[in-house]
């Protein structure tokens, strides 16, 4: 008995070890690379702070959770950021914003969160997952979203009422979908969907696959699609616009270059990276 | 049952002062080599730690009342049905195809094996992407489906089946395969010789024999089911009461309501640990005690 008591602690024991270092992984090393170079720059920083003259170095890796509407101008982004700061390494995860909440208040190794509306920057903000105030780097419509050539003649966010029309909307944890519920509302259009996906992106996939005819999507992602999908206009009185925005991570290894990452977002460059691919300006 | 037929045949009985012991329990438990038994302990600790952590994060206090939230009850409805059509599913055609794969020689059965066992590694969203193509409104099969019969797979619970089958079925066909294999195939010649017919054998000599692999394969086919997420997402979409199986509602439920979430993941254990246990001993324990 007290020997299998025994050999269980030393078990757990070892469990503890493993599970510790298995926590380490990949993130620790680019972790360690902003090591070395990143509290010795904050610390001549500190130390000069007299001397504005100090440049802070941009290196290490960062981590980037962002919005799945995000995709396509974002990804020019980090690859124009590191460009511009080569001892800088930008790697993003894109998902659905409620969904990067979760994982980021689960200890999810990002650097800088990047939401596509308000209320999941809130949540992030109010569960003291966040350092800092978010900034807000742009602005997005909504649009309706159908195939190539809009085959079935849709003209009005009416029209997705029709019956045998096959509608795929976002579910509401996503903020495609909150704001299309808004828009619908808005426009006093009940439409039943076939399914409520639960990032922006499998709406455009489902009708830029045929599945379906039709779906509410962000303007951008309309035009992200490129020749798969024809969008139709929302007309403004009817439409909703959200905010996106980014901040610091309260978890951040490398907040000089995650806040030297935002400040490029919201720069002249940045913001006409993000006007192509058709985001408004905040 | 066969503890008392085996009493009868060895009179000596076990020390008095024992337990009467089940027949063909290991004797030198305790001789497990220390090294073995401490990684067996953390093999145990690793599968029960994430368990406890959900039991240890559930909100016991109105567990109740989320369970009863608009949609649980219909997602965990729709989960047991769809789990169940894609078992019965994997049956009908998956012991068929194993007995092909296990006794029929032909020119490229390793890579018919491989073929209809490829869904097992092959990651769900990909699987409910390649369903797309083949059954989707626009696939090269589905386009006719939905000309000539009238008949849509996405978006629809049977859409839920059809993944569901597609990633579970390789489970049970490698098991009853295997089993056909290890059977000695003379019961089933003497059978022949006595002049039973070819289904008559497959149904009274062979099917007996293989019913515990069977057993197994399907529970391991309906584990696979009811806790099937990406090709289901990918291929029949998420909505409540035609889609939305358990899996993709904890998914959302994440989301926006984690303690729900939590909620319904105890619940979708709570069954499967029925289950699994519950068939073990009926099945496959008695099955195996018998035969050793």
């Amino acid at each position: 008995m007290g020997k299998t008591h025994r050999v269980l602690v030393a078990s757990l024991a070892v469990l503890g070890s493993v599970a510790s270092s298995c926590g380490s992984d990949a993130k620790d090393t680019a972790a360690t690379t902003a090591a070395t170079s990143t509290p010795a720059a904050t610390a001549t920083a500190a130390s000069n702070t007299a001397s504005a003259t100090t440049v802070p170095t941009m290196t290490g890796t960062i981590t980037v959770f962002a919005a799945s509407s995000l995709t396509e101008a974002f990804t020019e982004m980090g690859a124009a950021f590191e460009k511009a700061n080569p001892g800088a390494k930008v790697i993003f995860s894109f998902g659905g914003s409620g969904d990067l909440v979760t994982q980021i208040g689960q200890g999810a190794p990002a650097d800088v969160f990047a939401s596509a509306d308000d209320s999941n920057m809130t949540k992030l903000v109010e569960a003291g997952n966040a350092s800092g105030t978010p900034t807000v780097v742009a602005k997005n419509s909504l649009e309706i979203i159908t195939e190539a050539g809009n085959p079935k003649g849709i003209a009005t966010l009416a029209d997705l009422a029709t019956p045998d029309l096959v509608v795929v909307l976002c579910a509401t944890t996503a903020p495609c979908g909150k704001l299309a519920a808004l828009v619908l509302k808005t426009a006093g259009v009940t439409v039943v969907p076939k399914s409520l996906e639960d990032k922006v992106k499998g709406v455009v996939t489902k009708v830029t696959m045929g599945e379906a005819d039709a779906g509410i999507v962000f303007a951008t992602d309309v035009q992200a699609a490129g020749s798969k999908a024809t969008g139709v206009a929302i007309p403004a009185e009817q439409n909703a616009v959200t905010n996106y925005s980014l901040v610091v991570t309260k978890q951040a290894t490398n907040t000089t270059t995650a806040s030297a990452f935002i400040a490029s977002v919201a720069s002249p460059a940045g913001q006409a990276i993000l006007a192509k691919y058709g985001f408004l300006a905040p | 049952m066969s503890d008392a037929t085996r009493s009868i045949a060895s009179p000596p009985r076990r020390g008095r002062q024992g337990r009467p012991g089940r027949p063909g329990r290991p004797v030198g438990r305790d001789r497990l080599p220390a090294l073995a038994l401490v990684l067996a302990m953390i093999a145990v600790a690793f599968f029960a730690l994430p368990l406890m952590g959900l039991l240890w994060k559930a909100p016991w206090s109105n567990a109740w009342s989320l369970l009863h939230k608009a949609g649980s009850l219909t997602a965990l409805r729709l989960s047991i049905v769809c789990s169940l059509w894609a078992t019965a599913l994997s049956i009908m055609f998956g012991v068929p195809l194993a007995w092909l794969l296990a006794r029929v020689e032909f020119r490229g059965r390793g890579i018919v094996r491989a073929l209809c066992t490829l869904s097992m590694v092959l990651p769900p969203v990909v699987g409910g992407v390649a369903l797309f193509f083949a059954l989707g409104r626009r696939g090269f099969v589905g386009q006719y489906l939905d000309r000539w019969f009238d008949i849509r797979l996405p978006f629809t619970t049977a859409g839920v089946v059809v993944a569901q089958t597609f990633v579970a079925m390789p489970f049970l066909v490698l098991t009853v395969e295997a089993a056909l294999r290890q059977f000695d195939r003379r019961f089933e010649d003497a059978a022949r010789t006595l002049g039973a017919s070819r289904w008559y054998v497959f149904r009274r000599v062979t099917l007996p024999a293989i019913r515990p692999a069977l057993v197994a394969g399907a529970v391991l086919a309906w584990a696979r089911a009811l806790g099937e997420f990406g090709a289901t997402i990918t291929f029949a979409g998420n909505f409540p009461g035609t889609t939305q199986t358990m899996p993709l509602a904890v998914y959302l439920a994440l989301e926006s309501d984690p303690a729900q979430a939590i909620v319904l993941a105890l619940v979708m254990i709570v069954m499967s640990f029925a289950v699994l246990i519950g068939l073990r001993d009926r099945w496959l324990g008695a099955v195996t005690t018998r035969s050793a």
